[in-house]
């Protein structure tokens, strides 16, 4: 944790831009706006909306307290040794955003949204959630904050997430199933941007994370680079140095810019950003979407995309309902062409080796997404030796995905008595112990698209 | 010329509007939507919009959706799309092809503008595609004389209105309700006052308005303020309530008694 005196208010939204998106929300050929004309007037007066509040004393004040006295931040940083020591020896630091409220780092960014909300003047928010994360933060700052929420949700996701839809109605939220399309995170979306141009007028869509139409990549980055600013100067008060290399998960890739950001500038600092690989990009079935994609347009912006000939959205496939979504943020994208950020695939093997050794090493029990995080910081710590300072984000907790995590791992009723401080090769399940969409189905998200 | 402004010109020198059917290629499968697609012309429509089936269809409600989505899944795409753009030039309307962005730019804005020409298309509409972004669009149809439609919307600024309808070839689509695709109870005034908000910007312009109109005497009614009407939703719903070319005929009948009344 750090002891530097706490930021003044508007020191966490104010730092310097990165030199893009440009005016018109463009990161080099990426982000923009594909939407109906109809949704523009809504764009442009949360853009205008946005712009002024992010400069304006009252509002900065405001979300620097909710921040601090609602979220818990900062939040603190965690080295964790016997885990490193799968990991090359690799000296690895953990950024805990999974200790924020809510479990994860969601909660950064629909604060902002719905403190705008408000000051624009509308008294209802929807949402998107691929299992429930962004769903149970915005249903949480809804409740905060008076407005009415409604949750799209796919069908599936509803039946198998039956916790955070539970969650989601305790905190007075409507969670609507989608029963359209692929009936997943994507389906979600679709129905959520339809409901907003039809209620335009009353209501606000809190987007989850930095994709979709200008504005919200730039806004939800800055909402969420309080992660990595927070960090750097934590890092650099318990080090005396910047990392060699920060990595994060990347689903639609809100928490990976949340701590990449304050790093951009730094060309030292390697950024490295992890896909779920699920089977292996080879296999067609993942959500690498950078590793294994094209750039097209898919939920009103141009980014990396799973699709096929036709231009049809493929149906990604992960562990990890929060990163399984065949779509990525454009910022991204930008930061892949421009050689700024490395992407690279963790199967959902990889992700789960990874999860058990941080359960057993540290005590620490975290998301499957931010798992793949940590199976990354296990490769490049071999890569970089003892050397080498890693920072990873823990961007959630895994409490949602211990059903998941049990099924995988085969541990049912009986006694768990492997003593071992990590998982040897040995002792992880045989292939064919259970299918990977079995797991899938008791899966939950921790960075949702 | 624009081939759309010149059939829309055509009705209105006959004193009526113009009857814009929409149909999508592949529902149930691509001959049978194809031969839908000729009987919507014998039945009276001028101008036959060509749905290009698309995964993540945000502007549409559940019929097209429905519809589309068995398109999606049997692999339809743009070769399809051409056959049915020569099917109704053909049977003696204008087609015009309606799609998203994405199946475009993946075929190519280039090679989709020299296709749709060679089959005898008219151009494009792009529900999900604004001018400001369109750059490869707007040079592709330039280059091969097309037809570019793109949609105002009740929201729209007069600044908005101003550059759209600058942008278009043809006609512009005025989406009369803030909404999803679908057929409605009433029309309700917004469409009257959106048209004569766009005639303004753009008094040379052909104003056409669809979202909600299901039947002659809805198509009468718009069609005593605007261009042309657009019917989508209750074409699909004809094929999907089984109906087949059949119904698809005598909904065009219907509308088409309804634009000349």
């Amino acid at each position: 944790m750090t002891t530097t005196s706490p930021p003044q208010p508007g020191e966490r939204l104010l730092p310097a831009r990165p030199g893009w998106p440009d005016a018109t929300g463009h990161f080099g050929i990426f982000g923009g706006r594909f939407v109906p004309e109809a949704l523009i007037a809504a764009l442009d007066e949360l853009t205008e909306a946005y712009e002024a509040m992010r400069v304006d004393p009252v509002f900065l004040a405001e979300f620097d307290r909710l921040q601090r006295e609602y979220t818990g931040r900062p939040s603190p940083i965690t080295e964790i040794e016997r885990f490193a020591e799968h990991a090359g020896r690799a000296r690895i630091l953990l950024k805990r955003e999974d200790l924020n409220h809510t479990g994860s780092h969601k909660i950064n960014n629909v604060l902002g949204q719905a403190l705008l909300t408000k000051r624009i003047g509308k008294s209802r928010v929807i949402a998107e959630t691929g299992a429930g994360q962004h769903g149970v933060a915005t249903a949480t700052a809804a409740a905060l904050m008076g407005l009415s929420c409604t949750v799209y949700m796919g069908e599936e996701d509803t039946r198998r997430q039956a916790l955070n839809v539970a969650r989601m109605r305790l905190l007075g939220a409507e969670v609507i199933p989608v029963t359209t399309g692929s009936r997943t995170l994507k389906d979600a979306i679709n129905e959520a941007f339809r409901d907003w141009v039809t209620n335009v007028e009353t209501t606000n869509y809190v987007f989850g994370t930095v994709a979709g139409p200008h504005p919200f990549p730039a806004m939800v980055r800055d909402f969420q680079r309080v992660i990595g600013d927070e960090a750097r100067e934590q890092v650099l008060e318990r080090e005396g140095r910047l990392p060699d290399a920060v990595l994060a998960c990347v689903g639609g890739g809100s928490n990976a810019i949340g701590i990449f950001t304050a790093f951009v500038p730094d060309d030292g600092v390697r950024l490295i950003g992890l896909e779920a690989g699920g089977d292996g990009v080879d296999t067609g079935r993942h959500a690498a979407t950078i590793t294994g994609g094209t750039p097209g347009v898919l939920h009103g912006a141009r980014s990396y995309l799973l699709q096929d000939d036709n231009g049809q959205t493929i149906e990604s496939h992960s562990i990890s309902a929060g990163l399984d979504y065949p779509g990525v943020g454009p910022e991204h994208s930008y930061l892949h062409d421009i050689g700024r950020a490395e992407y690279r695939a963790v199967t959902d093997a990889e992700a789960m080796e990874a999860f058990a050794l941080l359960c057993r090493t540290e005590g620490i029990i975290p998301a499957i997404e931010s798992a793949h995080a940590l199976a990354g910081a296990m490769v490049v710590g071999k890569e970089l030796g003892p050397d080498a300072l890693l920072l990873v984000n823990l961007s959630g907790r895994g409490d949602k995905d211990v059903e998941t995590a049990s099924t995988w791992f085969g541990l049912g009723d009986r006694e768990e008595v492997d003593p071992g401080p990590g998982l040897d090769t040995d002792q992880q399940p045989t292939e064919g112990a259970i299918s990977n969409d079995e797991a899938v189905a008791g899966s939950d998200a921790g960075d949702e698209a | 010329m624009s081939r759309l402004a010149e059939r829309i010109g055509t009705a209105k020198a006959e004193g009526r509007a113009a009857l814009i059917a929409y149909l999508p290629v592949g529902y149930p499968d691509v001959d049978v939507s194809i031969a839908a697609i000729t009987a919507a012309v014998e039945g009276g429509a001028d101008v036959v919009e060509i749905g290009v089936p698309y995964s993540d269809p945000g502007m549409d409600g559940p019929v097209i959706q429905q519809a589309v989505d068995v398109a999606v899944r049997a692999g339809v795409g743009m070769r399809d799309v051409l056959r049915a753009v020569e099917a109704v030039a053909a049977a003696g309307a204008v087609p015009v092809v309606m799609s998203y962005w994405n199946p475009i730019e993946r075929y190519g804005a280039e090679r989709f503008s020299t296709d749709l020409a060679a089959a005898g298309g008219a151009g494009a509409i792009t529900p999900d595609l604004i001018p400001d972004e369109a750059a490869d669009w707007l040079a592709a149809s330039e280059k091969h004389d097309l037809d570019r439609v793109f949609l105002v919307a009740p929201s729209s600024t007069d600044a908005r209105l101003a550059s759209t309808t600058a942008a278009c070839r043809g006609f512009v689509y005025a989406a009369s309700t803030m909404g999803v695709t679908g057929t409605r109870a009433t029309v309700g005034d917004a469409a009257e006052k959106l048209v004569a908000r766009t005639r303004q910007a753009a008094p040379d312009l052909a104003v056409c308005v669809g979202l909600g109109v299901s039947n002659g005497s809805q198509a009468a009614e718009v069609a005593a303020f605007a261009d042309g009407v657009i019917v989508g939703s209750a074409y699909v719903r004809e094929m999907l309530e089984g109906r087949g070319a059949d119904g698809v005929r005598a909904l065009s009948e219907d509308l088409a008694k309804g634009v000349r009344s």
